[in-house]
């Protein structure tokens, strides 16, 4: 041991606050997200110990390169899901995703809801996941994966009927727009506290597997939320009881105006969160479709195979503000998202399509326009039902509804005096 | 003396405490660089230093435990739990320990804290930006709760807040942080630089902790109210045309019982107001107070006005939150009562 007082710390002590790459005015800066080559990363056997694949917590899995080829062995892995077909499904979702996101935005910004977020930059996470997904498992989502239900062709009409909180709203107007529930869909219903899921997905897994089922399930969490204790109370049910829960992190780089250092990722990575705790991990560039796709098929096909939890990290970009009550620029540099090293997930699948199948430019913005006029005849529709503030809203009584099975006493004496009160008035 | 916001009072209560004493520590979910998604800390990290204003990771308990920490050290942290809404995973740290951190160290160890939170509704923010808590704060022995419902009280209390030797709960009505918002939403709401309790001094001063205020006097019956609720109060009195005595509690404990108990002597009738829901609400405990100490005076039953025992609803805020109308009806009933 060294001599404490040659050695020692001698001034007065101080506490470390971990600060953003770039502030507004500043040049943005990724210099310290270390990005592999496209495929340089492994892909281990499913069955691979924790212990043997601790590097893949700290690489990034990437397929697609900067010419828009699938390259290396989570290619090779996607196998027979590697098709046009599945690709294209793939693009037309996340543009879907994308112009859904664009007229919802631009509706709260009318006063038609009160409230929206946009998922910009992330698409390719949500949409990619889903196709993994079957019909039975359940998605744990936060407000950010609305792609999960666009993948998993839950009508648009239904998901602008809730936001707009209107007469055909499935939640009657009791819950904030974008925080659905679609249990058809394999989408559970969102809470507003963050981190409070990520738990619940794991006890939903554990539940499938007391049951002998053969349901999975998947947790989603933020970078910035993953310090609730939530997340990490999940990361430890997951490692004692091993259910068949695939437990990802979207980690965009910013919760709210903090940096994910805030978060605690300055030194480490998220994905290396597991390894305390014993389970595989992977870090996947979240804007390469195809990484996504590859990742999904491996974590879920583990889950499946009742070789228990993985954590996946996906290294993305929040190129949208937080939400509709949020503006960017007071925080981060203006340029951020242009210079994020990871590019947009629809130009790069785009690109790879072009290279390697029919599709060609015309026919991705004819598509793009189909898509566009597709969700404005949808908004429409949706709008005839009304919207947050214009025309029939659900029943006010309905606010009685469903706190219980059976409504007690107490809430139906409020129930009546609600409505005497609007016949008085 | 400056007009102020209720955001900028707050934010003022606090860069004059830390001015004063370099033992204020402020942080919370993006009070750092951002100053806080509702700007209340908006500056403070740029004028005293990143050691002294910080962002902190989203976790609430964390948040309030090393509060807890640091108070028990020496430091009076005044920290923000982002909405009242999100204080529920930190309410073991606050009810198990730094209430009780006096008591069971028989003051060995004690806890200046002040855990900062913007409360109620009325921003169509559904169930998870919209609660009202402070009936489980009220319940717990060793803590105090306070709510201001205009900037001169909330910059005063404040100050009282954090000079408080013992953990203080301080609620922020958020729709009264840009004006008196009196319950009618479908009018453009006054700013607080048009309305009197925008004006507020410069420097130091306090209101104490425990005290009420009569902001209007009246004869006939008696509301108490707190938080946005002071002005809806009013409001209904107003145009129900009432003789009401509106008490503004603005501290709920330690709660000033005389002012209560001398204004319903005088008027005989009491309707008690809150936006929470109704059930074990802190309008239960003034029911019953009011009940046991002005018994002789009564005239009719205390009546209570406040949400109603369901989640806040997103859609159907407008029918959810207790406003001139309702109160008024409650009014009108208690003046009719024999
Ligand atoms: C328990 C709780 N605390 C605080 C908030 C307020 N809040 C909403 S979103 C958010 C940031 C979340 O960031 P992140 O987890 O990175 O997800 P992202 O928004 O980037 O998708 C915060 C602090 C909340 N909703 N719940
Ligand atoms: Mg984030």
């Amino acid at each position: 041991m060294a001599d404490n007082k040659e050695s020692g710390h001698k001034g007065p002590l101080s506490i470390h606050i971990p600060e953003p790459p770039g502030r507004p005015g500043d040049k943005p800066d990724f210099s310290h997200i270390k990005i592999p080559k496209a495929g340089e990363t492994r892909c281990p056997d499913l069955d691979t110990k924790a212990e043997d694949m601790r590097d893949m917590a700290y690489s990034i899995v990437r397929v697609l390169d900067r010419k828009g080829n699938a390259v290396g062995p989570w290619a090779e892995y996607l196998g027979d899901d590697l098709t046009d077909e599945t690709l294209l499904r793939g693009l037309k979702d996340m543009m879907v995703t994308r112009a859904f996101d664009q007229r919802m935005q631009t509706a709260q910004r009318q006063g038609k809801t009160s409230f929206y977020v946009q998922c910009t930059g992330e698409e390719a996470i949500a949409t990619g996941f889903q196709r993994m997904m079957r019909p039975g498992d359940m998605n744990f989502p936060t407000y950010r994966q609305q792609g999960l239900l666009i993948a998993a062709e839950c009508p648009l009409i239904d998901m602008m009927n809730q936001i707009y909180s209107n007469e055909k709203d499935p939640l009657d107007g009791k819950q904030l727009p974008a925080l659905y529930s679609f249990k058809d869909h394999g989408f559970f219903t969102i809470s507003g506290n963050l981190g409070t899921q990520y738990v619940q997905a794991v006890g939903w897994a554990m539940a499938s597997a007391i049951s002998g089922d053969d349901k999975i399930s998947s947790a989603w969490i933020g970078d910035g939320s993953t310090a609730e204790t939530d997340f990490h109370s999940g990361m430890l049910f997951a490692s004692v009881y091993k259910p068949p829960v695939v437990l990802n992190i979207v980690n965009n780089q910013w919760a709210i105006s903090s940096s994910n250092a805030i978060a605690g990722s300055q030194n480490t990575t998220f994905a290396a969160r597991a390894l305390g705790y014993g389970f595989p991990s992977i870090r996947v560039d979240g804007n390469d479709y195809l990484a996504v796709l590859a990742a999904s098929k491996w974590a879920t096909e583990r889950a499946r195979r009742n070789l228990g939890p993985t954590l996946i990290e996906w290294v993305t970009y929040r190129v949208a503000a937080h939400s509709t009550s949020d503006d960017p620029t007071a925080y981060r540099p203006q340029t951020e998202s242009d210079a994020w090293p990871l590019g947009d997930p629809i130009e790069r699948l785009k690109l790879h399509l072009i290279a390697n199948s029919d599709w060609t430019e015309e026919r991705h913005t004819q598509a793009k326009a189909e898509i566009e006029s597709e969700i404005i005849r949808i908004q429409k529709e949706a709008e005839s039902h009304g919207t947050l503030n214009k025309g029939h809203g659900p029943d006010a009584e309905m606010m009685f509804e469903g706190v219980y099975k059976e409504m007690p006493e107490h809430l139906v004496r409020q129930r009546i005096e609600f409505e005497k009160q609007g016949l008085e008035g | 003396m400056a007009r102020m916001t209720m955001i900028e009072a707050i934010r003022d209560a606090m860069d004059v405490k830390m001015g004063q004493d370099e033992d204020v520590v402020v942080f919370g979910e993006d009070v750092g660089y951002f100053g806080g998604v509702f700007r209340c800390t908006h500056g403070l990290q740029a004028k005293y230093g990143k050691e002294r204003c910080f962002d902190a990771p989203i976790n609430e308990s964390a948040i309030v435990g090393a509060g807890i920490g640091m108070a028990t050290y020496g430091k009076r942290p005044c920290i923000e739990i982002q909405f009242a809404d999100y204080v529920l995973p930190a309410y073991d740290q606050i009810v198990s320990e730094a209430a009780r951190m006096r008591h069971r160290s028989n003051g060995e160890f004690t806890c200046p804290m002040v855990v900062r939170m913007p409360t109620g509704g009325g921003i169509f923010g559904g169930q998870t930006h919209s609660q009202s808590p402070e009936a489980i704060f009220t319940h717990v022995s060793g803590l105090k709760t306070v709510i201001p419902s205009n900037p001169y009280d909330a910059k005063g209390l404040l100050i009282a807040a954090i000079e408080d030797d013992d953990p203080v709960i301080f609620l922020e009505p958020k729709r009264l942080y840009n004006g008196p918002f009196d319950g009618h939403h479908e009018l453009a709401v006054t700013p607080w630089s048009k309305h009197e309790k925008g004006e507020v001094p410069e420097g130091h001063y306090t209101v104490p902790i425990g005290k009420a205020q009569i902001v209007r006097e009246g004869s006939d019956v008696t509301i108490l109210a707190y938080g946005t609720m002071v002005f809806v109060a009013e409001a209904a009195a107003r145009e129900q045309g009432i003789d009401a005595e509106v008490i503004d509690l603005r501290s709920l404990l330690p709660l000033d019982l005389e002012t209560i108990q001398k204004s319903v002597e005088k008027t005989g009738r009491c309707v008690v107001v809150h936006e929470a829901t109704l059930t074990s609400g802190f309008g239960a405990e003034l029911a019953a107070l009011v009940q046991q100490h002005c018994f002789y005076s009564l005239e009719a039953p205390v009546k209570r006005v406040a949400g109603w025992d369901t989640p806040y609803p997103h859609a159907q805020e407008w029918d959810y939150f207790p406003g001139p109308k309702r109160v008024g009806a409650a009014l009108k009933a208690t003046l009719e009562a024999k």
